[in-house]
C-alpha cells in the first residue's frame, strides 16, 4: 500500500516513532508545517507540543525538557536558526541530546519563505561560538525524511549533542507518493543513564571520546547543568587542566566517532572517472541525470551524502578512486564544495553547479554545466 | 510536628558565600533556603535554574538539582522543564539584567500561568560586568554606561507580570525578616509567581550614588513600588490545564487513514507533468491532493508542489502535479505535458512553462482567458455556461480536471471519484463538479 504524504508528516512520524515527546517551535515558512502537525499528534502519545514565544524561548524549552530525560526535538529554518544559535552552543557545552529540523529557504536573512535553497549548510556547522562538532544529516526525499529522523534521534542519544537534519522546503513540503514498506521505525539506542545505585558524577565519562550518563532532573541523583565550563562535578571551574579536558572531549566524542556517524549513498561505476558528490533535495536531480546518461553508454558515479557533518572523509575518498572530475551541485554558493575540495588529490578538477535563485537544479542542468554529454 | 528531614539545603563544602561585603546575595540565599527548609520539599525534586550575573552564582550552593544556563533564558529552560515534568520544583534565580535582556520570557511564562517561581535578585545594576544600567536602574542614577545620570523610565517588573496572567506577585528588600515566608509562598503558589528583591550592590551602584539600606527603601516608596504580596489570582496552571483540555480534545481527533490500495488501472506509460494555474482561495491545492490521491489509487505514483504567496487569500496559486507509472525523483516541470490555465492571477508565474508547450501537449483554459498563443492543443471550458458553477469558482478546478482524465488517457475517473469521496469535506459538490464536466 501506498500514501500521498510530504517531508514534513514524514519526519513528524519518524519523530514520534522514534519516541519523540515533547517539541517546542515557532512559526516559520516552510518549517511550519512540522510544528503544526507536532501539536497535534504529540499529545494523543503523552507528549507535550508547544509554540514558544519566539525561537530562543522554543529551545530553551526543549534543552530543559530534554535534561528531564525526554527526547526533544525543535523544528525552524535558516533566520530561526540564526535565533537557536546562542543555544545550540548551551547544547553542545552541556550535552543535550535533541534534534532540530532546518528547512532551509533562501537567504541571506528574510530571503525567500517559500523558496528553496541549500544556504545553511556550513552555518548549521559553525553556527555558534567556540567552533565545537555537532551532527548535520540531509535527507533526500520524502522517506529518508522518515528514516533520518529516526536516526538523527539515535544519534542524539548516542553522543548527547545537537543533530541537526537539513532539510528544505522542497522535500519538506512537497507531496510524494511513498511505500508503506519504506517507513519502517530505525532503532532509536536509549542514552546512556546513571544507575540509580551508583556514585553520580554528571560530567564524568568512562575515556576522553566518550559521553557522560544522565541520570535527568528528578531522577535518582542531583544533576548539575551549566552552560560555563565545569569541572566532572559541573561546578564552574577556569582550571587549564580541567577546561582543556572537558572541550577536548566535546571535540574527540563526536570526530572520533565519524565511522558510526557516516551514512553515504554511494553508486560507483568501475572505470568511471567523473563523480557526482550531491546532498539534499539535489540528489534526487544527480540520480535522475546519472540514470539518463548511463543510458547513453557514459560511465558516471554518484556519492549523495547523508551524513554531512562530521564529513565522512573516508567515503568521500573511497568514492575519489580513480577518479578525475568531481562534479558537486549545490543551491548555494559553493559550500559542501569546500569540503570536498579539501578531500580531493592533485590533478582532480571540483566544478560546482551553483543555483541561488530559488529554482531547482534540474538533471538536465547537471548534464549541460557539469559538462556530461 | 516531626523533626524535619532536610535541616538545610546548602551545600556547607561551598560556604562561605563569594559575594563582595554587604551585598544582598548572601542574605537572599539564606532565605530561600530557609524557605525550603519550611516546606522540606527532596532536594531532587526541586530545580533551581539560575541566569547570569552574580545571582547566577547562586545555584552551587544548593544541594538541589541546577541548571545554569544562558543570559536572559532562565525562564524558558525552567518552562522546558515544568513541561516535561510538571511534579518538579522549579525556582529560577536571575538578577535586573536577566529581567531586561529576558523580559520577554516573563511576560510569557506568566500569561501561561506556568508553575515556576521566579526569584529577582534586584540591585539596579549589572554587578558582574562593572555596574552598567539595567531595566530596573531609577532615573538620574550614576552607572558606569549612564556616567551622566539614567534617562530611562524604571520598569515596574512586578506590575508587568501581574498584568500578564502572573498568580503571585510580591515586591521586597533583601532585609525584610519575612521575606523566608514570602518565599515559601510563592514556591508554594500553583502557577506562576514572581518575588522582585531589591537590594544593594555594594560594589558599584551604592559608591556610585551614595546608595544605602534607607534610600534603598525611600527609593521604593518614592517609585510608588509598593511592598508585600502585591498581586494573587487563581487561574489554571499550564501544565495542568494542557493536559485538562489540549490532550482530552486532541485525543478525539484521530489522524485520517492515509493508505491506499490500489483499485484501479493507469494506462499512463510516461511522466506526465501537469501545471495547474490557479487563483488563491480556488482550492487548487486542496483539489491537486485529490487528484494525485486518485492517481495512487490507480497504482501511479504522484508528487505535488505549490507555488502561493505568502498573502494566502488573494494572488495567484499554481500546483505542479507529476504523475508517472515509476518513482518519481526530482520534482520539477521544465516543460509540462498539460496546462490548466483556470485563472489570470497565475498567468504571470506560467509564461515560461506556457511557452514550452508543444504540439503533443495540451492545454486546457478557461475561455475567458481566450484567445491564447500556444502551440498545443486545446481545450476550452466555459465555466458560465451554467448557473450552478459560474459563482462556484471554487469548484473550476475539479471540472477542469475531470475534463482532463475524461479527454486523456491518465487514469479512470472513477479514481478520482473515490478520492473525492474518502475526504468528506465539500465531497458532495466536489462529486457534482466531476459530473458536470460530462
Amino acid at each position: 500500500m501506498r500514501e500521498l504524504i510530504n517531508g514534513a508528516q514524514a519526519i513528524v512520524r519518524g519523530a514520534i516513532d522514534s519516541g519523540c515527546t515533547f517539541f517546542a517551535g515557532y512559526p516559520i515558512t516552510p518549517a511550519t508545517e512540522i510544528l503544526l502537525y507536532m501539536i497535534r499528534e504529540l499529545p494523543k502519545v503523552g507528549g507535550i507540543a508547544i509554540q514558544g514565544e519566539d525561537e530562543i524561548a522554543s529551545m530553551g524549552f526543549c534543552i530543559g525538557a530534554a535534561m528531564t530525560g525526554k527526547r526533544v526535538m525543535t523544528a525552524t529554518s535558516g533566520p530561526g536558526i540564526s535565533l537557536y544559535s546562542e543555544n545550540i552552543g548551551l547544547a553542545i557545552m552541556g550535552e543535550v541530546p535533541m534534534v532540530i529540523v532546518d528547512v532551509q529557504r533562501m537567504g541571506p536573512a528574510t530571503g525567500g519563505a517559500t523558496t528553496v535553497a541549500q544556504g545553511d549548510i556550513q552555518f548549521l556547522r559553525w553556527g555558534t561560538s567556540g567552533g565545537y562538532p555537532v551532527i548535520v544529516l540531509s535527507p533526500t526525499n520524502v522517506p529518508e525524511c522518515y528514516s533520518l529522523t529516526c536516526k538523527a534521534f539515535d544519534l542524539a542519544e548516542r553522543f548527547r549533542v545537537p543533530v541537526f537534519l537539513a532539510t528544505d522546503k522542497e522535500t519538506v513540503l512537497t507531496l510524494a507518493t511513498v511505500d508503506e514498506n519504506k517507513l519502517v521505525p530505525v532503532e532509536v539506542r536509549e542514552r546512556k543513564f546513571a544507575s540509580p545505585q551508583n556514585l553520580f558524577i554528571p560530567y564524568q565519562a568512562s575515556s576522553p571520546d566518550e559521553v557522560p550518563a544522565l541520570s535527568p532532573f528528578g531522577g535518582a541523583h542531583i544533576l548539575r547543568f551549566t552552560t560555563s565550563t565545569h569541572d566532572e562535578k559541573g561546578q564552574l571551574t577556569k582550571s587549564p587542566e580541567k577546561v582543556g579536558n572537558l572541550n577536548a572531549r566535546l571535540a574527540a566524542k563526536v570526530e572520533a566517532h565519524v565511522d558510526e556517524i557516516s551514512m553515504v549513498k554511494a553508486d560507483l561505476q568501475p572505470n568511471a572517472e567523473t563523480l557526482i558528490i550531491s546532498y539534499g533535495v539535489t540528489g534526487r536531480a544527480v540520480e535522475e541525470a546519472i540514470r539518463a546518461m548511463r543510458e547513453g553508454g557514459k560511465l558516471l558515479s554518484s556519492l549523495i551524502v547523508y551524513s554531512l557533518w562530521p564529513v565522512p572523509e573516508k567515503a568521500i575518498k573511497d568514492a575519489l578512486a580513480g577518479i578525475r572530475r568531481v562534479i558537486v551541485p549545490e543551491l548555494n554558493l559553493g559550500q559542501y564544495r569546500i569540503e570536498v575540495e579539501r578531500l580531493v588529490g592533485d590533478g582532480v578538477e571540483v566544478t560546482g553547479i551553483q543555483r541561488v535563485d530559488g529554482e531547482l537544479i534540474s538533471p538536465e542542468e547537471i548534464i549541460q554545466r557539469g559538462g556530461l554529454l | 510536628m516531626s523533626a524535619p528531614v532536610y535541616d538545610t539545603y546548602l551545600d556547607e563544602s561551598q560556604l562561605p558565600y563569594f559575594f563582595c561585603p554587604g551585598c544582598g546575595h548572601g542574605m537572599i540565599t539564606d532565605h530561600i533556603n530557609q524557605a525550603l527548609v519550611r516546606l522540606q520539599i527532596d532536594p531532587h525534586k526541586v530545580v533551581i535554574v539560575t541566569d547570569i550575573g552574580c545571582s547566577g552564582l547562586v545555584d552551587k550552593y544548593f544541594t538541589t538539582n541546577a541548571f545554569h544556563g544562558l543570559h536572559g533564558r532562565s525562564v524558558t529552560y525552567a518552562s522546558g522543564i515544568k513541561l516535561a515534568d510538571p511534579e518538579l520544583k522549579v525556582i529560577v534565580l536571575m538578577g535586573d539584567g536577566g529581567c531586561g535582556i529576558g523580559g520577554h520570557h516573563l511576560i510569557n511564562a506568566a500569561r501561561r500561568n506556568i508553575g515556576v517561581t521566579v526569584v529577582v535578585f534586584n540591585n539596579s545594576n549589572y554587578g558582574m560586568t562593572g555596574g552598567q544600567h539595567s531595566v530596573t536602574t531609577p532615573l538620574e542614577s550614576i552607572t558606569s554606561s549612564t556616567p551622566f545620570g539614567q534617562l530611562e523610565q524604571p520598569m515596574d517588573i512586578c506590575q508587568t507580570v501581574a498584568v500578564n496572567g502572573a498568580s503571585f506577585v510580591a515586591r521586597t528588600t533583601s532585609f525584610d525578616k519575612g521575606l523566608a515566608n514570602l518565599l515559601a509562598m510563592a514556591i508554594q503558589n500553583e502557577g506562576f509567581s514572581l518575588v522582585d528583591i531589591w537590594e544593594l550592590c555594594t560594589a558599584y551602584y551604592v559608591p556610585n550614588n551614595h546608595f544605602s539600606k534607607s534610600l534603598l527603601e525611600n527609593t521604593l516608596s518614592r517609585l510608588n513600588l509598593p511592598t508585600g504580596v502585591i498581586h494573587q489570582q487563581s487561574r489554571p496552571e499550564y501544565c495542568h490545564a494542557y493536559h485538562q483540555t489540549v490532550v482530552k480534545i486532541a485525543i478525539k481527533n484521530p489522524m485520517p487513514p492515509r493508505l491506499m490500495q490500489t483499485r484501479y488501472q493507469s494506462e499512463l506509460k510516461k511522466r506526465l507533468g501537469i501545471v495547474i494555474a490557479g487563483a488563491a482561495g480556488k482550492k487548487i491545492n486542496s483539489a491537486a491532493t485529490l487528484f494525485c490521491r486518485g492517481a495512487v489509487l490507480s497504482g501511479l505514483w504522484a508528487t505535488q508542489r505549490n507555488d502561493y504567496p505568502v498573502t494566502v487569500k488573494s494572488g495567484h496559486s499554481v500546483s505542479e502535479v507529476i504523475l508517472a507509472p515509476d518513482e518519481i525523483g526530482y520534482t520539477g516541470i521544465a516543460k509540462p505535458e498539460l496546462m490548466l490555465l483556470l485563472f489570470k492571477e497565475s498567468l504571470p508565474f506560467i509564461q515560461t512553462q506556457l511557452s514550452q508547450l508543444s504540439e503533443a501537449d495540451t492545454l486546457i483554459i478557461n475561455t475567458n482567458l481566450l484567445p491564447i498563443q500556444t502551440r498545443a492543443r486545446v481545450i476550452s471550458i466555459d465555466f458560465n455556461q451554467t448557473d450552478r458553477w459560474a459563482a462556484k469558482k471554487e469548484f473550476w478546478v475539479m471540472i477542469a480536471l475531470a475534463k482532463a482524465l475524461n479527454s486523456m488517457r491518465i487514469y479512470p475517473i472513477e479514481a478520482f471519484k473515490e478520492a473525492v469521496s474518502a475526504r468528506s469535506e465539500f465531497a458532495a459538490d466536489n462529486l457534482a463538479a466531476i459530473d458536470a464536466s460530462g
